[in-house]
């Protein structure tokens, strides 16, 4: 580029500078303030609360634009002893650790309100106290066979009916691809909700909404990419079926690992108390997650190898134990927010290219009506919604 | 060579292992464990405020002991409190109260914006003889309409609390009766709304003592405590309670007592948005004066209960020396600051 233009380029970012500094020196918020005592606005979210013997852990992030004074710490209505490990004095996204040596009461609900110099109260409720895993070898064991009974094996049985796909007729074959849309329309509006529900509870300074948006925006762009290079690539316009049940697999293991933080963080912060009825719950609804990733391979007329189904299935199934852990060992709520997001925007992706084979050539509107396609929508979405019923 | 303690001979026989299994084998399944995980330590001094609250403005063991301005120097006391011999024998006591708005620290750091007598919650303690002429010049130094409502006999002009007796900011009114009868009482603002006024700090202890023709109280250390509460983020719940506003205050610095020697309280309860409060003192009995108004007790206990308003005077004599508890008994309130620690010892041998 010419001198003339970096010119061009740099001027109205010199001339923003100057206004940012005129902002600061002259602070026009002050002026509004005038001497009237306007308190700060305070804010302060959890982050994440550990229990340990003995001990409660409290990570507080201030999320407002003034600094927050930690003045005490209640605890079930009782002023207790603190410790923070980055001071009581938070800046604007500062962050600091309480540690509170607390009795508390296995399986009981505790509150802890944090006060601040003004004697604004924050509060948490750890609903169901329980030990928070450290990273042990026997919580590792205990989270991992919870990702296999929930992701690995059910998404692995599903993969069993390949056998009997491949011997379904055209329009068998149409109920069934219309009943994996259906499966993944679930999943659709399911990670939605709660990606959005999680969206809401992160603090306002990261922006929730916009990164759950972004997230699933770019994970749907980012597999578009990528079933267009595997179709370049490697199977060959013979093979759609297979591209399709892997986009399916990666777009199912991206939800599951979303899944897994869920499931993870909640046995870590004791919400769920382990019911047998969540984890039955999850197991039959994941079962499901597996037809619909062999569902597009009996389309093809080519022999698939057990090695492959297998592959899917770790695929789809086995992101399910990284999540557990990560969201079992070092849950934040962004996380949760993100996988889910990206596990929406994959599976919207997926959506679209299996509409696309099943429409290809004929008007969309012909396609849907037809009977086997509309009992395979519904079929999806009631198996879903019925085993779904188990989990909520 | 090899130590054969506890610990390897259960390792030894196995039992360790078993025990183990057992307890982490209850915990999975969400019960009880075996083993008592939870309770490493029951340090009871982990309970309370952390930190101390400074005492330039307002300093709660002085407090105690001060009435009539008491503890300020005497060419300061003069500008807030005379006193001027009357020819019946009685006083006419005059004093300077000003209402001001003020941020009170009422925990350690944490500042509560309060509205105050003379720049500290509670105002400052009042007392007089039964008979002594009272005059108050009350300016209103704060920010909204204030006033002064005395309890005790007054004719209604005096009461501070009519329609149209409010004293707006940059106002001033002169309050002036007799103090009768002898007795503890006390003084709040009565200015709507009245749940506001008083919970954001404008009252006071006053302390009318009997005339040597009603009779006399024997020679005492004297105490004045008045249990108050802070509702710092207005939702009319109280997340401080203490007596005389700071937090644990007396759990820091116990208030020393001597053995053997008649301890007085003066105990007003001023807390807002509970019905009651109470005062329950560890190891001891107590007589209680009801509103102080006569000499002889009307029971002996060691829990008393009094509703907003409501107060009494205490008369106790520790026999034994050490730390004694003294808090409410609604366990909540004692929970969230209002618990301190009496010091008894032993009295010095006069020489």
């Amino acid at each position: 580029m010419k001198r003339n233009t970096w010119l061009i380029a740099l001027l109205p970012l010199g001339l923003l500078a100057v206004l940012l500094a005129l902002i600061i020196w002259s602070k026009p918020a002050d002026a509004i303030r005038g001497d009237r005592k306007v308190p700060p606005v305070e804010r302060l979210t959890f982050q994440r609360v550990v229990l340990e013997p003995g001990m409660i852990l409290a990570t507080l992030l201030n999320d407002g634009p003034d600094e927050v004074t930690i003045a005490q710490v209640q605890v079930d209505d009782a002023y207790w002893t603190f410790t923070a490990d980055r001071g009581q004095v938070l800046g604007h996204l500062g962050r600091t650790t309480l540690r509170i040596p607390y009795p508390w009461v296995e399986g009981e609900t505790h509150v802890v309100k944090v006060l601040t110099s003004t004697g604004l109260p924050f509060e948490y409720e750890v609903a169901v106290a329980l030990s928070t895993p450290g990273f042990n070898g026997r919580f590792l064991r205990v989270f991992t066979l919870i990702g296999l009974y929930v992701g690995v094996i059910p998404v692995a049985i599903g993969l069993l009916w390949f056998p009997l796909l491949s011997r379904v007729s055209a329009r068998g074959m149409d109920f069934l691809l219309a009943l994996t849309v259906g499966l993944l329309g679930f999943l659709l509006v399911d990670g939605a909700a709660e990606g959005l529900e999680a969206a809401g509870g992160l603090p306002e300074s990261f922006q929730g909404t916009v990164l759950f948006a972004l997230a699933a925006v770019g994970a749907y762009l980012l597999l578009d990419g990528v079933s267009a290079w595997l179709k370049a690539r490697r199977s060959g316009p013979e093979r759609p079926g297979w591209v399709l049940a892997l986009l399916i697999a990666v777009g199912i293991g991206l939800h599951n690992f979303g899944e897994g933080l869920a499931i993870g963080s909640a046995f870590a912060l004791g919400e769920a108390a382990l019911g047998t009825l969540l984890i039955i719950g999850f197991t039959l609804h994941n079962t499901t997650e597996g037809l619909a990733i062999v569902a597009p391979l009996a389309r093809d007329k080519h022999h698939v190898s057990l090695w492959e189904l297998v592959k899917l299935g770790l695929i789809g199934g086995a992101p399910t134990i990284a999540g557990a852990w990560l969201g079992g060992f070092v849950y934040s709520p962004v996380w949760s927010v993100l996988f889910l997001a990206l596990g929406v925007g994959a599976i919207a992706q997926v959506i679209a290219q299996i509409a696309k084979q099943m429409t290809r050539g004929h008007a969309p509107s012909g396609v849907l009506t037809r009977g086997p396609v509309l009992a395979g929508l519904f079929t999806g979405v009631a198996v879903m919604y019925v085993t779904g019923m188990l989990v909520g | 060579m090899f130590r054969l303690d506890r610990r390897s001979w259960f390792q030894a026989t196995g039992l360790a292992s078993l025990a183990g299994s057992l307890a982490a084998g209850a915990r999975l399944a969400g019960q009880p464990g075996g083993v008592p995980a939870n309770h490493a330590s029951h340090n009871p001094h982990s309970m309370g405020t952390v930190g101390r609250v400074s005492k330039e403005t307002f300093d709660p063991v002085r407090y105690l002991r001060s009435w009539n301005f008491s503890d300020l120097p005497p060419a300061e006391r003069e500008k807030y409190y005379r006193e001027t011999p009357r020819p019946d024998g009685t006083l006419l006591r005059e004093y300077e109260i000003f209402a001001v708005d003020r941020d009170v620290e009422i925990a350690p750091g944490m500042f509560f914006p309060a509205w105050t007598y003379n720049g500290h919650v509670p105002g400052p303690t009042i007392r007089a003889t039964e008979g002594d002429r009272i005059k108050v010049t009350f300016r209103n130094l704060g920010t909204h309409p204030h006033s002064m409502h005395f309890h005790g006999w007054h004719p209604p002009a005096m009461d501070g609390a009519l329609p149209g007796q409010e004293v707006e900011p940059g106002e001033m009114f002169v309050y002036e009766f007799d103090a009768d009868p002898f007795g503890l009482h006390l003084y709040h603002c009565h200015t709507v709304p009245l749940k506001r006024h008083i919970h954001k700090g404008l009252y006071g202890a006053f302390i009318v003592d009997p005339r040597s023709s009603s009779g006399v109280r024997p020679p005492a250390e004297e105490l004045i405590m008045v249990m108050n509460a802070f509702d710092t983020n207005f939702d009319a719940d109280n997340e401080v309670y203490a007596v005389n506003t700071v937090a644990n205050a007396y759990m820091h610095d116990p208030i020393p007592v001597t053995v053997g020697r008649l301890v007085r309280i003066y105990l007003v309860n001023l807390t807002e948005f509970d019905p009651v409060n109470s005062l329950h003192v560890h190891g001891m009995f107590f007589d209680v004066f009801r509103t102080g108004t006569a000499l002889t007790p009307s029971e002996r206990t060691d829990t008393l209960m009094l509703c907003q308003g409501e107060r009494a005077i205490v008369e106790m004599t520790f026999r034994y020396p050490g730390e004694f508890m003294f808090h409410a008994h609604q366990s909540e309130f004692a929970e969230l600051g209002w618990m301190g620690l009496f010091k008894a010892e032993e009295a010095r041998s006069e020489t």
